[in-house]
C-alpha cells in the first residue's frame, strides 16, 4: 500500500510539474506561440518529422507547439478560478460556521440551489450573455463553485469551535475573528486544499467542454478544447487533430487526480482505508 | 414524520422558485431575440418593438415571470420564438430521451461498478484492487467529450461497427450511454469498495460467514444492502453533475434531448425554450433528492430529525 502510495505521489507529481515547466516555458520553446501557418504542410501525419513531431492542423500550424501553448490556458483558468472559489468560500464557512444564525440559514439553501442547477447549462446561458472570454469565465466558476469551499470549512468549524484550544481562545478573552484566522483557520485547511486540487482537476475539464462546445473562452486562442473542437470535424480524415489535445488534458487532470488522492491520506492520519 | 416531510417539501419548492427566478433573470440578460429573429438586416425599431409586443417581451419583468410560472404549472410552456412549436411538445419529444439515456447509463455504471467495486474491497490491497484503483482513476480524469470522440474514432471511424451520431434504434444508444457509464463508474467505483470496506468489517458480516453461507450470499445480499444507503446517496448528490454530462455527450452524438434542445436555444436565444429546459432539468434534479430523502426518513427514523 506505502509503495503504491509513494507511487501515486511520484507520478502525480511528475505529471503536474511537467505542465507546469512546460506551460512557463512556451515563450521559450514555441516563440510564436504556436500560430506560426505553413499551409503548404496542412494535416502532415504525426511521428514522421522532427519539425512537427505531432503533426500539423488544418491550417498547417504544429500541432505540439499548440497543444504546449494551450496548457497555460487550462492551467490559468483552473488555477485562478479555484483560488477564487477558495478565498470566497472559506471566508463565508468560517464566519457562517461560528456565528450560525440567519447568515447560515442563507448559506446552505444556496447550496442547495446550487446544487439542483445543471452547472454546464447554466455556464453556457451565462457565456450567451458575457461573451466567450477567459476573465469572464474563471468569475463565473469562482462564483459557482465557492459554496463547496464554505460548505467544506463551515463543517470542520462546527467541530472545531467545541474544541478545549478554542474555548480557552475565548475564555483568555480573545476577539471572534482572531479566533477564527489564528486558531481555527490553520486547523481546517487540510480538507480544502484536497478540495482544490481535485476542483482545479475538475475545472480544467469544464473549462475545455465549455470551450469544446463554443461557450468558454474565445476560441482565437490556442486552448485544448478549442482544438478538439476543430479536430472533431477532422475526425474521418486526420485523427491526431482530436487525440493529442485530449491526452494533454487527459493526463493533467490525471496527475492532479494523483496528486488529491495522495494529499487526501497523506492529510488525514485516521484514514488506513483510501476511499 | 409530517413535520419532515412538509421541511423537505417546502425546502424543494424553494430551491425550484430559486432557480426559475434566476434563469428568467439570466435568459433575459443574454440578448434580444428580436434582433436575432430579424438578423442584422433593415428593420425599422418600429418592427423590433412590434416583434417584441408579439412575443411578450415588452410586459416587465415580473408579469413575464409570473406568466411563466403560471403557464409552467398548468403545462403550458409557452411557445418556441423559433416557428412557433409549442415548447411542451418540443420538450415532450427530448426529455424521454434525455432520461432514456441518463437511466440506461446510470444502469451500466451500476452492473460494472458494484461487482469492481465488492472484488476491490475483498482483495483489499492485491493487485485487483490496485488496478481498479488505477484504472478508476484514469477513468475520472477523462473529458467526456473526448471520450465520446475517442469511441467515434474507434467504433464509428475506423470499424464501422455504430453509427457516430443521430438517434436511430438501440444502436444509436450504445456509444452515448457507454460514454457517460466509463466516466460514472469510475467515481462509483471508488465509493463502492469504501463503503463495502466498512460494511465488511461489521459483526453481521462475521455472523453470516459462520453460519457458513455462501460468500456470494454474503457479499451480494448481506453486504451490498448495507451499501445502498451511501450508495444511493451519493447518486442523488452526483444527479446534477450526470446531467450535466448527459447534457454535453448528447451534444456531441447529436441525441435530440434536452441537451441538445437547450444548446439550439441558446444560439437563438429562444427564451421559453431555453427556461423550459433548465427548470425541467432542475425540477428533476430536485425531486429525485427529495425522494431520496423521504426515502430515508421512512426507512431510517433517525434521518427525520436532520
Amino acid at each position: 500500500m506505502t509503495r503504491w502510495r509513494s507511487l501515486e505521489f511520484i507520478l502525480g507529481a511528475a505529471l503536474v510539474a511537467g505542465v507546469v515547466i512546460l506551460a512557463l516555458a512556451t515563450p521559450w520553446l514555441f516563440p510564436d506561440g504556436g500560430e506560426a501557418m505553413d499551409l503548404s504542410a496542412r494535416l502532415l501525419r504525426p511521428f514522421l518529422s522532427w519539425a512537427h513531431p505531432l503533426g500539423t492542423d488544418p491550417i498547417g500550424r504544429d500541432l505540439l507547439a499548440r497543444v504546449v501553448v494551450g496548457a497555460r490556458v487550462s492551467l490559468t483558468v483552473g488555477v485562478l478560478s479555484v483560488a477564487g472559489a477558495m478565498l470566497l468560500g472559506t471566508i463565508a464557512g468560517l464566519f457562517a460556521g461560528y456565528y450560525r444564525g440567519v447568515w447560515d440559514i442563507v448559506l446552505m439553501r444556496w447550496a442547495d440551489v446550487q446544487l439542483a442547477l445543471p452547472f454546464i447549462l447554466v455556464a453556457i446561458t451565462f457565456t450567451a450573455i458575457l461573451g466567450a472570454d477567459m476573465g469572464k469565465l474563471i468569475g463565473f466558476m469562482a462564483i459557482t463553485q465557492w459554496v463547496q469551499y464554505a460548505r467544506l470549512v463551515r463543517a470542520s468549524v462546527m467541530t472545531l469551535r467545541e474544541r478545549e484550544f478554542v474555548q480557552a481562545a475565548e475564555a483568555i478573552g480573545l476577539r471572534g475573528r482572531a479566533i477564527l484566522f489564528r486558531h481555527i483557520l490553520p486547523n481546517a485547511t487540510g480538507p480544502v486544499i484536497v478540495l482544490m486540487t481535485l476542483n482545479i482537476a475538475n475545472n480544467i475539464l469544464l473549462e475545455s467542454s465549455l470551450t469544446f462546445l463554443g461557450a468558454g473562452i474565445d476560441p482565437m486562442i490556442p486552448s485544448w478544447g478549442g482544438m478538439l473542437s476543430d479536430g472533431r470535424s477532422y475526425l474521418q480524415t486526420a485523427w491526431w487533430v482530436g487525440v493529442f489535445p485530449g491526452l494533454a488534458i487527459m493526463l493533467t487532470v490525471l496527475g492532479l487526480n494523483l496528486l488529491g488522492d495522495w494529499l487526501r491520506d497523506a492529510l488525514d492520519p485516521t484514514s488506513q482505508a483510501s476511499p | 414524520m409530517t413535520g419532515f416531510l412538509v421541511r423537505r417539501i417546502a425546502i424543494a419548492v424553494f430551491v425550484v422558485f430559486v432557480v426559475t427566478l434566476l434563469v428568467a433573470w439570466a435568459v433575459r440578460l443574454s440578448g434580444d431575440p428580436a434582433v436575432m429573429l430579424t438578423g442584422a438586416g433593415n428593420v425599422t425599431e418600429q418592427d423590433l418593438i412590434n416583434i417584441r409586443k408579439g412575443l411578450g417581451l415588452d410586459r416587465p419583468f415580473s408579469a413575464q415571470y409570473a406568466g411563466f410560472v403560471g403557464g409552467m404549472l398548468t403545462g403550458d410552456m409557452g411557445k418556441s420564438f423559433m416557428g412557433g412549436t409549442p415548447v411542451a411538445k418540443l420538450v415532450g419529444h427530448a426529455l424521454p430521451l434525455t432520461l432514456l439515456l441518463t437511466f440506461v447509463s446510470l444502469a451500466l455504471a451500476l452492473l460494472m461498478s458494484i461487482p469492481l467495486g465488492i472484488h476491490a474491497a475483498v482483495h483489499k490491497g492485491r493487485w485487483a484492487d490496485q488496478t481498479i484503483r488505477i484504472v478508476s482513476l484514469v477513468g475520472l480524469s477523462f473529458p467526456n467529450f473526448w471520450l465520446a470522440l475517442m469511441l467515434v474514432l474507434v467504433f464509428g471511424v475506423a470499424l464501422r461497427w455504430l453509427p457516430p451520431s443521430g438517434a436511430d434504434g438501440v444502436s444509436s444508444l450504445i456509444m452515448p450511454a457507454v460514454t457517460i457509464a466509463i466516466i460514472l463508474t469510475a467515481t462509483t467505483v471508488r465509493l463502492v469498495r469504501t463503503t463495502m470496506l466498512e460494511t465488511l468489517s461489521a459483526q453481521y458480516i462475521m455472523v453470516a460467514r459462520a453460519k457458513g453461507l455462501r460468500e456470494v450470499v454474503v457479499l451480494y445480499r448481506h453486504a451490498l444492502r448495507n451499501c445502498a444507503i451511501p450508495l444511493i446517496t451519493y447518486i442523488g448528490l452526483q444527479f446534477g453533475g450526470l446531467i450535466g454530462g448527459v447534457v454535453v455527450v448528447e451534444r456531441v452524438f447529436n441525441w435530440p434531448g434536452m441537451g441538445s434542445l437547450a444548446f439550439d436555444a441558446v444560439a437563438s436565444r429562444d427564451y421559453p425554450v431555453l427556461q423550459a429546459c433548465v427548470t425541467v432539468l432542475a425540477t428533476m434534479i430536485v425531486v429525485i433528492n427529495l425522494l431520496i430523502d423521504i426515502g430515508y426518513g421512512m426507512i431510517d427514523p433517525r434521518m427525520r430529525s436532520r
